[in-house]
């Protein structure tokens, strides 16, 4: 399992790290091999500016993970905040964030990154804002349990009457106890925030049509699906699945790794 | 003999859960099994009925009425000769109605009927037919589960730890018709961290410690302490008076040798180091090197 | 009951009206003014002098936050949206006439993909471990990794451009007048949004069951009716149905908002003139009247979900419904 966690890191930070060195030639034009299909010197074909496809969605692979990752790393710090003032706080804070997240799950997703995206101007930075304050909420749930959980536990309460302070707890039972899960959670987000980062993209509220994104890359062979070059769509596709594929598989190795750990 | 087990061995994992396990219950002898959670009873239970989880495997040998107990026989025995009584309401489906659980999933007007009657028999009301799980008392729960068990006549009635919960005087009830069915020609295994009420009303009490028996005997023979035989056995008499249990931490080592050993004051060297066999001294089987006696095969 | 439904309801409503003021004045602090837009200030040209009074009401500089927003919710609960900057019409004409288009389509791939996952997660469950549990797992993640438009664009790509099939897009043949499209015409444009939908919705109901399903059949009351001797099918028939379907009705009310989520995505790649696009379309155009409402709309469907949601959870589970009654 162990081997299997360090592959799939390995894997995702080689399409991060290629996808930056392909920045350049994501972007070079080149007329006389425009609209090309797939073949070896262009293995995901050429668009009608005859840039080079690969190159695009190596590069779109790696602006995903990049908003993937800030976008999931803030709606976690979200959620472990939340989550903890809520199972410690007193009733009020606790109706109130409850109250929060069914606010937030009161309209659809994509309705409220648009919202939200319009509000901050629609570019990159409204995308990953948007993204980081709508995915907190699940998290957000499962800490403030697992911690009501603990807090009720016999051997917390032992500690507490054996006169050790309440940071001494957190800092010994509790964060221990709670971390990994949140590690968990934070790359279990990972396919939620790439999927829906693509999708506002796609409809024109992420990124700007100048960034090689993969929601950029779609909404563009929109145009050109009529024509018949589905090289266009199909791969960029592929590869954006692949990646929340990869991630997914991440998340439940941690978790099977974590759970194994515990049952020794 | 209605059922015979031997050499019953129960894995899960690396973990020995029962090591070693015989049993024999005759038609109308109540027998008892006495162990601290954590024993195994459960599990034993378990493994009669055939219900227990895939990651575990049970080995040796169970007969039942002479013959190999196998997953054909099961399917046409179990429910009707060969019954269990299960520990507590989350044995019942919460969204399904009690009577038609009782009944087996059937509701015609005949099968119902049964039911209430049998309610009645135990002193519950009719309504109770049209009742979920979750309005049910401890007490009643139990009831519910003896009532169905009767729906046909049972052989064979395994009941798992049937009385945790409630209070002495319900318990004593609760296991006076168990003793009741015994009487009516039934064999019954009861399994029980409860000494005091297994003497009371068992033929028969086996005593069990981390996964294995240290004793058979007589319920007559818990009368006194000088009729019992092995040391364990005589720390759970002695701690009994005070209504609690000997609390002896279970060991997880699978040393050879007597698991009580440790906390033994009599141990000697041998005790922790060989096999130790079992011993018939009366009718008594112990499981102890103290024990001058026949050898026994198990 | 009658005091739960109340006291639901009553939160539902109070949750309705904060996201209607959350999102106007979310959108009052925008940087898009929707006044100062090319398509403002062309819209402007129509309209009449009471229009644009009103226009300016809500979004005018000349009065406070709060006053604006009474001004506008107390016409929008009267029926008066106001107008759409886009489509220089009534907002209320444009969102009935989208919501007609739509709910057909929702509501048909809201049902078909509950119905479907739920079928395929207690198949899934019953079978754990087997070659056909992997296989609809392994579908169903795959799914759920997938984002929607891009498995619309490829369904629209095989079924539309290279099949024939179906339309490319659009809710009616075009240049047909809206009196002479048949009833075949809006089934035959909208079966490729609509399959989509389900399709895309169905992952998560897959899994999910299956999960249940999974951990219905290691409880102790499925150990007990073994114990009875029921056999398999028996005890799939009369425990594991139960205890699966009942909580998969719940959770499919409270899940509206993925469909409608899905729908905003899957329209406008089959540029479905339905609520969903007119979402995009507002939003991109700086429309505010219209994006509001159409947010307004959206929530109360939403909220209202969650809301038979509890609902119903408190009918079919009697746990809950004679808490305190009758023991």
């Amino acid at each position: 399992m162990k081997k299997r966690i360090l592959f799939l890191l390995l894997l995702l930070s080689i399409f991060t790290i290629v996808g930056y060195f392909c920045k350049d030639n994501a972007l070079v034009t080149d007329f006389a091999h425009k609209n090309m299909p797939p073949c070896l010197d262009y293995p995901f074909g050429t668009d009608w500016l005859g840039r080079n496809l690969f190159f695009r969605t190596l590069r779109g692979i790696s602006i995903s993970i990049l908003i993937g990752t800030i976008s999931a790393s803030i709606s976690t710090i979200i959620a472990i905040f939340l989550g903890t003032i809520s199972a410690f706080g007193n009733k009020n804070i606790d109706a109130t964030i409850t109250w929060l997240i069914d606010f937030i799950i009161g309209l659809p997703h994509i309705l409220l990154l648009i919202v939200l995206s319009i509000v901050m101007g629609r570019d990159i930075k409204g995308a990953i804002l948007g993204i980081a304050l709508t995915h907190w909420t699940s998290l957000a749930r499962l800490i403030r349990g697992e911690l009501l959980q603990l807090k009720a536990s016999t051997y917390i309460q032992v500690a507490e009457k054996l006169g050790k302070s309440k940071l001494y707890l957190f800092q010994n039972h509790m964060i221990p106890h709670v971390l990994p899960q949140c590690i968990i959670g934070w790359i279990l987000l990972f396919p939620h925030t790439i999927l829906h980062e693509s999708s506002i993209t796609f409809l024109g509220f992420g990124l700007k049509s100048n960034q090689p994104a993969i929601g950029t890359l779609l909404s563009e062979s929109m145009q050109y699906l009529v024509t018949g070059r589905w090289w266009f769509a199909v791969f960029p596709g592929c590869m954006l699945v692949f990646i929340v594929l990869l991630f997914y598989y991440l998340g439940k190795c941690l978790q099977t790794y974590y759970e194994q750990k515990l049952g020794e | 003999m209605l059922l015979e087990m031997e050499h019953i061995t129960i894995t899960a994992g690396q973990r020995n859960i029962l090591k070693d396990f015989f049993l024999t219950i005759e038609e109308k002898e109540f027998v008892a099994l006495v162990g601290a959670s954590g024993s195994g009873k459960s599990i034993l239970a378990h493994s009669i009925i055939g219900i227990i989880p895939e990651n575990v495997i049970c080995s040796g040998t169970i007969k039942y009425k002479g013959f190999i107990l196998t997953e054909e026989k099961k399917a046409t025995l179990l429910g009707n000769e060969i019954v269990l009584i299960p520990q507590n309401t989350s044995y019942l489906d919460p969204l399904m109605k009690v009577g038609i659980q009782v009944a087996k999933g059937k509701k015609d007007k005949k099968s119902l009927e049964k039911v209430k009657n049998l309610f009645k028999k135990y002193h519950m009301e009719e309504s109770v037919v049209y009742k979920y799980p979750f309005m049910l008392s401890g007490g009643m729960t139990r009831r519910v589960f003896i009532s169905s068990a009767l729906m046909e006549t049972p052989k064979l009635v395994i009941a798992d730890e049937p009385t945790p919960g409630l209070h002495k005087k319900m318990a004593q009830q609760v296991v006076s018709h168990f003793r009741e069915m015994a009487d009516m020609g039934a064999g019954v295994l009861m399994i029980t961290h409860d000494l005091d009420l297994a003497i009371s009303t068992a033929d028969k009490i086996v005593v069990l410690y981390n996964g294995e028996i240290m004793e058979v005997a007589k319920a007559i023979n818990f009368q006194s302490q000088d009729t019992l035989y092995h040391y364990y056995t005589k720390e759970l008499w002695k701690s009994m008076p005070k209504n609690g249990f000997y609390h002896s931490p279970i060991q997880q080592t699978s040393i050879e040798g007597c698991p009580f050993a440790h906390y033994c004051q009599k141990a000697k060297k041998e005790c922790t180091i060989n096999k130790i066999p079992y011993f018939v001294k009366g009718e008594s089987i112990v499981k102890c090197l103290f024990i001058g006696g026949e050898k026994q095969c198990y | 009951m009658i005091k739960y439904i109340l006291k639901n309801g009553i939160r539902m409503v109070l949750l309705i009206i904060a996201i209607s003021i959350a999102a106007f004045f979310l959108m009052t602090i925008s940087p898009i003014d929707p006044l100062q837009t090319n398509i403002g200030q062309t819209a402007l040209g129509i309209m009449s002098q009471e229009q644009i009074e009103q226009l300016q009401n809500y979004w005018g500089t000349n009065k406070n936050v709060v006053e604006r927003y009474l001004e506008w919710i107390k016409d929008f609960i009267s029926g008066n949206m106001g107008i759409s900057l886009l489509y220089r019409q009534p907002v209320y004409d444009v969102i009935v006439q989208r919501l007609l288009n739509s709910i057909w389509i929702l509501l048909a791939s809201w049902l078909l993909s509950g119905i479907l996952g739920v079928t395929f997660g207690i198949i899934a469950g019953i079978k754990e471990g087997s070659i056909l549990d992997s296989i609809i797992k392994d579908i169903a993640i795959l799914f759920s990794s997938t984002p929607i438009f891009w498995f619309a664009l490829i369904v629209l790509m095989i079924f539309a451009v290279w099949l024939k099939w179906f339309p490319i897009g659009f809710s009616v043949p075009i240049g047909v007048m809206v009196e002479n499209v048949s009833l075949f015409d809006k089934i035959h444009h909208a079966i490729l949004p609509t399959f989509v939908l389900s399709v895309a919705g169905m992952p998560n109901i897959i899994l999910h069951t299956r999960e249940r399903m999974i951990s219905v059949l290691k409880s102790d009351y499925i150990l007990f009716a073994k114990a009875l001797g029921k056999t398999k099918k028996q005890i799939v028939w009369q425990h594991g149905l139960r205890n699966v379907v009942l909580p998969a009705i719940t959770l499919q009310f409270a899940s509206i908002s993925e469909i409608f989520s899905g729908s905003i995505l899957a329209e406008q790649v089959f540029s479905y003139p339905g609520l969903g696009q007119i979402a995009v379309t507002a939003g991109l155009g700086g429309d505010m009247p219209l994006l509001l409402a159409v947010v307004v709309i959206c929530a109360c469907f939403v909220c209202g979900g969650n809301f038979l949601a509890d609902i119903i959870y408190h009918i079919i589970d009697p746990r809950i419904q004679l808490k305190g009654k009758e023991i």
